[in-house]
């Protein structure tokens, strides 16, 4: 388990219930490492800001990290966390590696917008 | 509770430390346990650059090595221990006013202010990108900036690293533990890494090193696919081909912040400001006392010759002392 303050995803059931029950979730997967860190404190932070956004982590390294890792979203992603915004269910937008607040605020804005 | 804190009616630290790294640490278990009020903001964007270390030989204590992620958290738990309080915010600004004829530090964050009489800088440095082309189009499709982070993408795919300092010999030494093939370039004809490591990159097969070259561009649309570059002595232009490039060129400071920040004298005046070097490192004395006084700075954000934690964690027990009489003096407490 991650060592944050979000809620986790750790199963299949979870992540079903998430999309199935939530029209905008944002899906942080990676480790507790210096390029993750910075995305999980950010998420946090802006928790309260987009409450109409679902936001957890997940553990890169357990078996249900396979459903990130196998997106054909993410399918050239070579860098940790890989974070992924769906809409409806729907992956809408992606990315990998670190990302600053201004770029995370950028993608929130945009694609869950309505 | 002395006059100093009785007079002043917000709640006033006697330090803040700006940094969560080994510096800034070390200054808050020192602090700590000194009895000062300690707070202690961690980055919010930004972790010490100890993490991106995959194991630390260098630090005394630890023959076998240890991870820089371990390094870290056991300098937290040990701070905590003695009382440091932690807030995770990102500092935007330092600002000084007079309470009672007392100088106050106000720190900003995103939407809170706390106060403090003195300030220990300690935010450490970022690694500096290489400003090329295809750089931040291909971040996380190839580029990394972190071999411990994203090294085991790249199990048996070849790889390009860049720099010729101790960080990307050591990461380069950590990635052939899953790359086929590395090429390491650098702008000169030796590098700069301990000799150890030297020895240790030019032993390794794995490893072939291009000379006197810098990287103009990585290639690649959805993926990083090379690398070109131009051998500076021969001024020829080559590509390599590659399936990541690592970039370790050096570090910028975090010291955005600190550029603007000014002690005001008792009229309002402009009396001090924070010197910085050309490229943005503090300037602070052995001591670790910058230009304005009731601020010091430590760790990798000073100007320095040598960045390694255990210079840090040196640093960071200065710093902590000379605030710690600095403060005293300010409340009339300190030991003479």
């Amino acid at each position: 388990m991650l060592d944050t303050n979000l809620n986790h995803a750790e199963s299949h059931e979870q992540i079903d219930e998430l999309l199935k029950n939530n029209t905008n979730v944002m899906v942080c997967c990676g480790r507790m490492g210096p390029m993750c860190i910075p995305v999980y404190n950010i998420m946090e932070k802006l928790e309260s800001e987009y409450p109409h956004v679902r936001m957890v982590d997940m553990d890169f390294d357990i078996p249900v990290a396979s459903l990130i890792r196998n997106l054909p979203e993410c399918s050239y992603f070579m860098g940790l966390p890989f974070t992924v915004y769906f809409k409806n269910g729907k992956a809408v937008n992606a990315t990998s590696s670190i990302q600053n607040e201004e770029q995370i605020i950028g993608i929130l804005d945009e694609v869950f917008k309505d | 509770m002395t006059k100093l804190e009785k007079d002043n009616p917000i709640f006033i630290y006697d330090v803040i430390i700006i940094g969560a790294g080994p510096s800034g640490l070390t200054a808050a278990i020192y602090t700590s346990r000194a009895r000062l009020k300690t707070l202690l903001l961690e980055g919010l964007s930004v972790s010490s650059q100890a993490l991106v270390t995959d194991k630390i030989e260098n630090y005394p204590g630890f023959p076998e090595g240890i991870g820089g992620f371990e390094m870290i958290d056991r300098f937290k738990k040990q701070a905590k221990i003695f009382g440091t309080e932690f807030v995770q915010e990102d500092v935007s600004d330092i600002q000084s006013f007079k309470q009672q004829g007392v100088n106050i530090w106000q720190v900003e964050v995103k939407e809170k202010r706390f106060y403090s009489f003195s300030v220990i800088i300690a935010s450490g440095a970022q690694f500096k990108m290489l400003g090329v082309e295809g750089e931040k189009r291909l971040l996380g499709k190839g580029v990394s900036y972190c071999a411990v982070c994203d090294g085991a993408f790249f199990k048996d795919k070849d790889i390009v690293v860049i720099g010729g300092g101790d960080t990307a010999a050591e990461e380069t030494l950590f990635l052939t533990r899953f790359a086929r093939k590395i090429t390491l370039i650098h702008r000169r004809d030796r590098l700069r890494a301990t000799r150890i490591l030297q020895e240790r990159i030019f032993a390794n097969k794995k490893i072939d090193i291009v000379w006197d070259s810098v990287v103009d561009e990585i290639l690649g649309e959805t993926k990083v696919q090379g690398v070109s570059l131009t051998d500076l002595k021969a001024k020829k232009e080559t590509e390599i081909s590659c399936d990541g490039v690592f970039i370790f060129v050096g570090l910028v400071p975090n010291t955005n912040f600190v550029k603007d920040v000014i002690k005001l004298d008792e009229n309002g005046f402009a009396k001090d400001v924070i010197k910085l070097d050309e490229n943005g490192y503090v300037i602070a004395d052995s001591n670790m006392k910058t230009s304005c006084d009731g601020i010091f700075a430590c760790g990798d954000c000073r100007q320095t010759i040598l960045r390694q934690v255990v210079t840090a964690c040196g640093d960071g027990a200065f710093a902590a002392f000379s605030a710690q009489q600095y403060v005293e003096n300010l409340k009339g407490t300190a030991y003479k």
